[in-house]
């Protein structure tokens, strides 16, 4: 087999991933450049004004329905969820069976409180792509960041990577983790030029869909139209190398968890010194490419045996 | 002034004005079904009569520049402070049942002007609008103070009929 240092071997990454959907041009340039590629020009993205949402959780159902995912614990119309905190009064997070949840901030100054939709950001440049050894990840024009379940092996390291902690793990089968996230509703919706199911279900408007330099341009704009509405900032513009997915706040972003410490480099020029800092991972590097091979021969017996699962 | 709590209060009343595609303006005394956008909701009656009380006449609260009333928002202002009635001041007029199909996103391309490229679609401008108000007068603003959840409804929130079942604990865990 071929020697691949780690650089080489995350740009390897990268670039292959992108060239699975791109012209190789593009692709060389996405690698080339190391990092500055911006994204796709036409990709499609969704503008969320945290400004109007109620936190009445249709989006979260429309969510489960369109993504076949199991039922929940508590219906979708119970509000007690947003009482509910993970240790450390850390808020609900993105499960295995929800890809999206909606939680509730209660902000000094402000007469009542913030509703933060949350899922997947489909970043231009995403760790979880770069990170992922056996390219399970694709990042498609339109935008959406998706993954290949049969490819995935269910080694992690994209969930330590994601600077969103979005991706989960479903453990229905603990010799058979798969990642699961937000897809954009790729298959079922943006893929035929229809919006995600949570943004149409919306009965507030909270979630604008439309191509992500429109919603830029149109972002700026609501803000400079609504001098004293907005805080002057459009997250995910920048962050990370922009994400396709970009929030409006009338409260400090810092106020309603999110991390404004992620500068706008993507991940990728970080994964290196990141990684260094989970030595860890680099640790069992070895031992997870030779249990590549076992697992896959394993899933696929594994399939065979239980063909429910 | 304040707004009545009557039961036709409508705020996703509006849910469905795209049904009286031609709506008379000054058309006093009429009782609207919205329901064109009924789903997981059903329909709701909109009062028309009592809403322009509600709002001592001024249409634009609601209707913007389209009702031969000077417009409201700051940004509509220089275009449209002499803008006559429209041929129809329905909310379906302007606002779409889905703002955010391919080709309605073609159309939005086109048209250079930002401020229309803002403009909600049909159900986030009823619940933006009536819910706006709502909330600053006291009317009704939680959702089956409007419109009761259908059937379907129930079905796609895992609720009423279709609640998960109470977990019994195993000791598997
Ligand atoms: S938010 Fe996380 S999971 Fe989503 S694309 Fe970015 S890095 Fe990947
Ligand atoms: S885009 Fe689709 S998969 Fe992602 S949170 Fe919305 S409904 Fe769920
Ligand atoms: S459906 Fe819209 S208003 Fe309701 S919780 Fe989701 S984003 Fe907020």
């Amino acid at each position: 087999m071929k020697k691949l240092n780690r650089r080489n071997f995350i740009k390897g990454s990268l670039a292959g991933g992108i060239a699975t959907v791109a012209a190789s041009g593009k692709a060389k340039k996405a690698s080339a450049a190391g990092g500055d590629f911006g994204g796709y020009p036409e990709s499609m993205g969704v503008l969320v004004d945290m400004t109007k949402c109620i936190g009445c959780r249709t989006c979260e159902a429309a969510c489960n329905k369109e993504q076949g995912l199991p039922e929940p614990d508590k219906p979708f119309d119970d509000y007690s969820v947003f009482d509910e905190h993970r240790h450390g009064g850390l808020p609900r997070r993105t499960t295995e069976k929800a890809y999206t949840v909606v939680n509730r901030y209660n902000v000094e100054g402000r007469d009542h409180p913030l509703f933060r939709k949350f899922q997947c950001n489909h970043c231009n440049e995403p760790a979880c792509l770069t990170s992922c050894f056996v390219n399970a990840y694709t990042k498609t024009p339109e935008g959406a960041v998706i993954y290949n379940p049969k490819v995935c092996v269910g080694c992690r390291t994209c969930m330590v990577a994601c600077p969103f902690y979005v991706p989960a793990y479903s453990f229905t089968s603990a010799i058979n983790p798969v990642v699961k996230k937000c897809i954009m509703c790729y298959d079922t919706r943006l893929k035929f030029g229809r919006p995600p199911a949570c943004v149409e279900s919306c009965p507030q408007g909270v979630m604008t869909f439309g191509k992500r330099k429109d919603l830029i341009a149109l972002a700026h704009q609501k803000i400079e139209g609504n001098p004293g509405k907005y805080v002057d900032h459009l997250y995910g513009e920048h962050e990370v190398g922009g994400t396709s997915w970009m929030y409006l706040s009338d409260v400090p972003f810092d106020k309603i968890g999110f991390d404004m410490h992620l500068g706008k480099e993507p991940i990728i020029s970080y994964v290196k010194d990141f990684l260094a800092m989970v030595p860890m991972v680099l640790c069992i590097w070895p031992a997870l490419f030779t249990g590549f091979h076992l697992l896959s021969t394993r899933k696929q017996a594994n399939k065979e045996e239980s063909p429910k699962a | 002034m304040g707004l009545k709590t009557g039961k036709q209060v409508g705020l996703a009343a509006l849910i469905a004005m795209a049904a009286p595609l031609v709506l008379p303006f000054s058309a006093n005394g009429e009782v609207f079904e919205l329901s064109s956008l009924a789903n997981l909701y059903e329909g709701v009656s909109f009062d028309h009569d009592m809403h322009i009380e509600a709002v001592a006449d001024d249409c634009s609260l609601c209707h913007h520049h389209t009702a031969g009333t000077p417009p409201e928002e700051p940004t509509c202002i220089p275009c449209h402070k002499n803008s006559p009635e429209a041929d129809s001041p329905a909310c379906s007029s302007c606002h779409l049942i889905e703002p955010f199909s391919s080709a309605n996103l073609a159309i939005s391309e086109e048209n250079p002007l930002l401020h229309h490229k803002m403009k909600p679609g049909l159900k986030a401008a009823f619940h933006q609008n009536c819910m706006g108000c709502h909330q600053e007068t006291g009317g009704p603003v939680g959702c089956q103070d409007c419109h009761a959840m259908t059937e379907k409804g129930e079905k796609f929130y895992n609720t009423g009929q279709y609640a998960p079942k109470p977990r019994t604990e195993t000791g598997h865990h």
